[in-house]
């Protein structure tokens, strides 16, 4: 693993900080499972997302202005005057839509391939943490122009945690720094907002220091072998990803540059106004699963603490999930169910953005019940009762397998 | 056990997308607002340009026009150098207008006319002013209103086209208010603002109220997206460029993974 090399400079750092064979050993050498499908390119698209949204809000941050009078204009001040300012902020805006997307797919191939069992318990628990502050910094970043969705949004949200009981009013105006929603709130968000995706970074490097201990899982879930089953990252993975971000660009740059407003909300470009409340107030379309689990629960605490749940859940999975086959592919009986709860969770998204009477009502009621259903008793019961098909020896072997498999079929 | 299985999911997926597409039974009011027009814009699509022409006539009709009650106060009079106007045009149409400025070296304000670097002069001093004149709603600033309605260009224009229409039976439309069936609630307090020739185009084209609605939608368009042409042009050469990359990754990709079996 030592470096090979003449260069002097090379030499001495290396001798006193080994950043050139760290490099080498995570990013190079780091020997990744040869069967790796295009579901896996989520990851590094996560990371190439975060890396985005620092580097566009650390040059908004130059431009933007905290204060409840200046929010508001600073931006349009971004979008007309500053050179380039629209294309900044319209990275920045979608970008965050295209995290979430990116993330949600990441994890549903997690889910779908039992990435969560172990020995990637951790790795599993640091991937919720990123979400869980992926949320939080979303959800203050959504604050900051200051339009009437950011005030709105930010009021029903922040509400939430007055159904906390005795304490619960007091949190609510500790949150604020007054009775409502105003200029000190909008300058505590802007901070957490400066300071959350650092915090992200660091549980990034969390995440991918349990992923390299074990490795990345796999398409089939089961264990590598040996060497036979993998390959070295770089060239491999390096261009497979290159090419995966290529296409990702290319769909990110489609909002960027022609749909802009698809992803944002008209009433956040009218001014925060206090004393005028927009008739329909509803999350991004990132929460809004979570919002119709809320809303779906006539009891406030209860559909709080169930708002909860739904993501907290997460962390439960590896004990949730009784099966000791990973990957979903040999699991029929699971696999039906998962598509099934992919599709719940689309219906309570559509559901969350409809007004809550009627038979949307009743239906994000069974979706949402679905959606508890499927983590607390069906992950158990269809792990204890599924017979799940036969598994290949190794990695290698399913690779010699299809092989043959196809020449078979050529010849027939 | 499978077979179950998919038959399960199957109706679960129809019973639940039957019971979310049924539509939500109206309120008992007779009035439904109506959903605006989609027109077709120079300005649609991946290619779309504004049309300067359109632009100067929007200009017209918002000045001469809308300016009496709408503000527009994210807009400064150099930036009208987007649509056509030269910079003496432009200083003369600044020079129209008087702006307070100051203090002077006394200590006083003072009134100047208006330069290229100022903000559009707003037709009242305040919005209490302006609500006071229309019976408590003020005329909203439009600088950004085809951004802030959904439809955009397209509403804007059925609100302006949409007056005079007769107002569902049993609905009552208090003085101070106009029957619009784009506008929610359908009782605006704008009187309609445009008639054919309401304005007289110097470029000779035909005032008619399609035509000055047409233009002036084109126009808030522009104040609201100034730099939609900008964005456009660079989003078809980063395409181009993407989908070049793409196909050269795709092959370095190919290349890479040639003798391994996978
Ligand atoms: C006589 C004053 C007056 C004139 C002239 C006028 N408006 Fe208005 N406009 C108003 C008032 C008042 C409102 C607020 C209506 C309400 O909220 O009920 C309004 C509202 C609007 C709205 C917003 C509707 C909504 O969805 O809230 C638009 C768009 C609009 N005007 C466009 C125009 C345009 C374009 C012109 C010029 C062709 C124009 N107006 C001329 C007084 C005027
Ligand atoms: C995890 C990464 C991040 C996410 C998901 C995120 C998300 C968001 C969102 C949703 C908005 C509102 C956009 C809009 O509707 O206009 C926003 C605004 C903003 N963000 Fe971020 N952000 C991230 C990182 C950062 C960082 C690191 C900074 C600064 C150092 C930053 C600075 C800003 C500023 C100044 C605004 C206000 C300007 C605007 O609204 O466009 N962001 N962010």
């Amino acid at each position: 693993m030592a470096v090979e090399t003449n260069n002097k400079l090379v030499k001495w750092i290396e001798y006193r900080l080994p950043v050139f064979s760290f490099y080498r050993h995570f990013l190079v050498e780091y020997p990744a499972p040869k069967n790796l499908s295009y579901w896996w390119n989520f990851g590094s698209l996560a990371g190439f997302m975060l890396v985005v949204q620092i580097v566009t809000g650390i040059v908004l941050a130059m431009h933007y202005s905290p204060s409840a009078t200046l929010a508001f204009s600073s931006v349009q001040g971004i979008m007309r005057d500053v050179n380039y300012g629209w294309l900044l902020r319209y990275i920045h805006a979608t970008g965050a839509s295209m995290f979430f997307m990116v993330v949600y797919i990441h994890l549903f191939r997690g889910l779908y391939y039992g990435s969560y069992k172990r020995p990637r318990e951790i790795l599993w628990f640091m991937g919720v943490i990123i979400l869980l502050l992926m949320m939080a910094t979303a959800f203050f970043g959504y604050t900051l122009p200051w339009g009437q969705m950011s005030f709105w949004g930010a009021t029903v949200i922040t509400s939430l945690f007055s159904a906390i009981p005795v304490v619960g009013h007091a949190i609510t105006s500790w949150l604020w720094g007054g009775y409502a929603i105003g200029a000190p709130t909008l300058n505590r968000f802007y901070a957490l907002h400066y300071l959350l995706p650092f915090v992200i970074v660091a549980a990034v490097a969390l995440h991918l220091w349990a992923l390299h201990q074990h490795g990345s899982n796999n398409p089939l879930g089961i264990d590598v072998k040996g060497p036979q089953d993998t390959l070295p990252f770089h060239p491999y993975y390096t261009v497979k990803d290159l090419f995966g971000i290529t296409i990702f660009l290319i769909f990110f740059c489609y909002w960027i540059f022609f749909d802009p407003g698809a992803l944002l909300n008209p009433d956040n470009s009218i001014m925060a106004n206090a004393l005028n409340t927009p008739p329909h107030i509803e999350p991004e379309w990132y929460f809004l699963p979570f919002y119709a689990i809320l809303r779906s629960v006539p009891n406030k605490l209860i559909g709080v603490m169930l708002l909860g749940l739904s993501v907290c859940v997460l962390f439960l999975l590896p004990w949730l999930d009784t099966s000791p086959v990973r990957s979903g592919k040999f699991r029929p009986i699971f696999k039906q169910f998962f598509w099934i709860f992919v599709i719940d969770c689309v219906i309570l998204g559509y559901i969350g953005h409809l007004p809550p009477i009627g038979p949307a009502k009743f239906y994000g009621r069974i979706a949402a019940i679905y959606y508890f259903l499927f983590f607390f008793v069906i992950l158990p019961f269809v792990g204890w009762f599924e017979r799940p098909k036969p598994m290949p020896e190794s990695i290698s072997q399913a690779v010699l397998d299809k092989k043959a498999k196809r020449a078979g079929t050529e010849k027939a | 056990m499978e077979r179950v299985m998919r038959k399960f999911l199957v109706a679960a997926v129809v019973l639940l997308t039957l019971g979310v597409v049924r539509p939500v039974p109206a309120a008992a009011a007779a009035f439904v607002q109506k959903s605006p027009p989609d027109l077709s814009w120079s300005f649609d699509g991946p290619f779309g340009t504004y049309n300067q022409a359109a632009l100067q006539r929007g200009f017209q009709v918002y000045k001469e026009v809308c300016a009496s009650c709408h503000s527009m106060d994210y807009l400064h009079y150099g930036d009208l150098s987007a649509l056509g106007y030269s910079k003496a045009e432009i200083k003369a149409i600044a020079s129209g207008y008087t702006v307070t400025a100051g203090p002077n070296k006394e200590g006083k304000m003072y009134k100047r006319p208006a330069r290229p670097s100022d903000a559009f002069v707003a037709p009242f001093p305040n919005e209490e002013a302006a609500a006071a004149t229309f019976n408590g709603v003020a005329p909203p600033d439009l600088s950004l209103m085809a951004a802030a309605r959904d439809g955009g260009p397209n509403y804007i224009y059925a609100i302006l086209t949409g007056f005079n229409q007769k107002p569902p039976k049993g609905m009552f439309v208090p003085t101070g208010r106009y029957y619009n069936p784009y506008f929610p609630g359908g009782r605006i307090a704008m009187p309609p603002p445009l008639t054919a020739n309401r304005v007289h185009y110097a470029d000779g084209t035909k005032a008619t109220l399609d035509q000055e609605a047409r233009d002036v939608a084109t126009f808030l368009m522009w104040a609201s997206h100034p730099h939609l042409d900008q964005r456009h042009q660079l989003g078809v050469k980063v395409m181009i460029f993407l989908f070049i990359l793409a196909i050269v990754f795709f092959f370095a990709k190919r290349r890479a993974w040639k003798d391994v079996e996978h």
